[in-house]
């Protein structure tokens, strides 16, 4: 780790991230009874990396309005950063059982104001941009933030996202540092077959000025080891490659469950073997 | 327009350092320029990338700042349209989106650069407000009303260069979200807004000439448009002159139909705004104006 670039935690205990992640699974997994269009499959995707994010790397998460600051721009795996900041207390129990209910205040994709969220997504292409302008401001001021962005593989198609990673060195911004959900899969295809020219991905943002690292994004060690031994001066980005609906084996690769709620029987044989992965 | 509109941006960000300037590749205008030395850092040129104007400006509103975004306004309202209507409206952000050249000031410039429905597309967006200054002294107003507001997003649509101040003796002082008095009289009612504004002076210089007694107002303020102050206005007066450099849907003149009925109003009701077509026309400002129905004898035919 780079000595003078303090981090959320110094020793990043991977057993604990494991349990966490599966608490967190089981959480979504049961939430997944009571509502549809969840998106399980990408936030299961993403989980260590936002568990990363908020359990090793983020200072002070629990005070959103001070702490360093995380915006997930694939908007639509939310449900994943609602569950952590239960997990931490900073949505409540009722937060969650709201969710997507006429008296809640929780939606799927992530709405600002709400506690812990920084920003309304849901469009894609829109996270970058706004965490650059955050970041920005916060350098200017000589406010020592940092912010978290986590975009999925197929933002990477849209040109506003390269917009701002275009921008983003041409100032600095060492205080900006972006996630990949490199889960190859979108609605219609694999992104890696369907824009084969984008990969490596990692090599790309080097080549827009930006530090990158490319990493098993369901290795929590690893994503907290890349992160943590980044140089510091200049935005960097970690492209997590993932599997979507990593956890649970009739959701992996499958790109229904982008969009469904598993059936009684899926939950309890869901629920099994993330079980039995701890094991 | 221009130049003022950067003189007043100056003047405010001296006293807050809140204030950025936000372009997309416009070269600075007047004072402008000075602002970029004084304050490099929140002068920030994003390159042609205005989706990414309007998602930086949004990120630093969310952090407090009070950014202007500038640029032409075809740029600044319609290619980062979802930019504006998710960063900034949904998220209810004090951003300015500045749109400079509205209506068909880039007149040989054609249709890529004309901003002929601009207040229809951003008024239709939540918490979006919109001004149209007429005159340089109104910018003035409009910037400062914007740097010292909180509310939220409000899109300033702007001309261009060389517009002459004519509310120096205007009946009343400009309030945001009021109809302005610029002259009063009792037969006509001439309401417009922006740099149009030289041409309805033009109009009503005709009416008086005609013995007629006219009524000048300034809707600077379309949203929230103040209905209840036309619904008077249109009360007061035998005719009503709408005059406006947009299209005929969702600007002046369609706020003003609605006033009307909304508030129970008859009057003799006539509005002159730019056609519902792309003009392919590549003459002066003046004469696409006159393609569009624009010339001062147009607006004396019709108004008879």
């Amino acid at each position: 780790m780079t000595a003078e670039i303090v981090y959320g935690r110094n020793d990043f205990d991977a057993n604990a991230a494991k349990q966490r992640c599966a608490d967190l699974r089981r959480r979504v997994i049961e939430l997944s009874q009571r509502v549809s269009a969840l998106h399980i499959g990408g936030a299961f995707s993403c989980t260590e990396m936002i568990d990363c994010i908020f359990n090793g790397l983020m200072r002070d998460p629990q005070n959103p309005s001070i702490g360093d600051t995380f915006i997930i721009s694939k908007g639509h795996s939310a449900i994943i950063q609602y569950v952590i900041l239960e997990s931490i207390g900073v949505l409540t129990p009722d937060d969650i059982a709201g969710y997507c209910t006429p008296g809640g205040i929780l939606g799927v994709h992530p709405d600002i104001g709400n506690p812990g969220i920084a920003a309304s997504t849901g469009s894609l292409g829109h996270g970058l941009a706004m965490s650059v302008g955050m970041a920005l401001a916060d350098k200017n001021t000589g406010v020592d933030r940092r912010m978290y962005v986590l975009l999925s593989d197929g933002e990477l198609q849209e040109g506003s996202t390269w917009e701002a990673a275009l921008f983003a060195p041409s100032r600095g911004l060492s205080n900006l540092i972006m996630f990949i959900d490199a889960n190859d899969m979108q609605g219609l295809d694999r992104p890696s077959l369907a824009m084969p020219n984008l990969y490596p991905i990692g090599a790309k943002f080097e080549e827009f000025g930006w530090e990158a690292a490319e990493v098993d994004g369901h290795d929590s060690s690893a994503i907290f080891d890349a992160v943590t031994s980044r140089k510091g001066d200049r935005p960097f980005v970690l492209v997590g490659h993932t599997i979507k609906g990593k956890g649970v084996s009739f959701m992996e690769h499958v790109a229904m469950w982008h969009y469904r709620s598993p059936s009684p029987d899926e939950y309890a044989k869901a629920m099994d073997e993330i079980a039995e992965s701890l094991k | 327009m221009r130049n003022t509109f950067a003189e007043a941006v100056y003047q405010a960000a001296k006293v807050d350092p809140r204030i950025y300037v936000v372009v997309a590749d416009i070269s600075p205008a007047g004072a402008i320029t000075q602002f970029s030395k004084e304050w490099p850092e929140r002068f920030i040129n994003t390159g042609v990338a205005e989706q990414n104007m309007i998602g930086i400006s949004a990120g630093l509103a969310m952090r407090g700042m009070r950014p202007f975004a500038y640029t032409i306004a075809t740029f600044s309202i319609y290619r980062p349209f979802e930019m504006v209507r998710n960063d900034v409206c949904y998220q209810n952000l004090p951003v300015i989106i500045v749109g400079m050249g509205t209506g068909v000031v880039y007149s040989t410039l054609g249709s890529t650069h004309h901003a002929q429905e601009d207040i229809a597309v951003a008024g239709a967006i939540p918490n979006m407000r919109i001004i149209a200054p007429c005159d340089p002294a109104e910018v003035t107003d409009a910037v400062n009303y914007c740097a010292r507001q909180e509310d939220g997003p409000v899109y300033l649509r702007l001309g261009k260069a060389g517009e002459p101040v004519v509310t120096e003796n205007a009946e009343e002082p400009w309030e945001f979200g009021k109809i302005r008095y610029l002259q009063r009289g009792s037969d006509i009612c001439v309401i417009t807004h922006g740099s149009i504004v030289s041409r309805a002076l033009e109009l009503v210089d005709y009416l008086r000439a005609q013995g007629k007694s006219v009524s000048v107002i300034s809707a600077h303020t379309l949203k929230p448009f103040d209905s209840e102050g036309i619904a008077r206005a249109l009360s007061a007066h035998k005719q009503a002159i709408v005059i406006e450099e947009h299209a005929p849907q969702g600007g002046l003149a369609a706020l003003t139909k609605q006033a009307a009925w909304d508030g129970g109003v008859r009057c003799d009701l006539r509005c002159f705004t730019l056609k519902d077509e792309f003009i392919h026309c590549y003459g002066s400002h003046q004469d696409i104006l006159a393609a569009h129905g624009l010339s001062l004898q147009a607006l004396i035919n019709g108004t008879g």
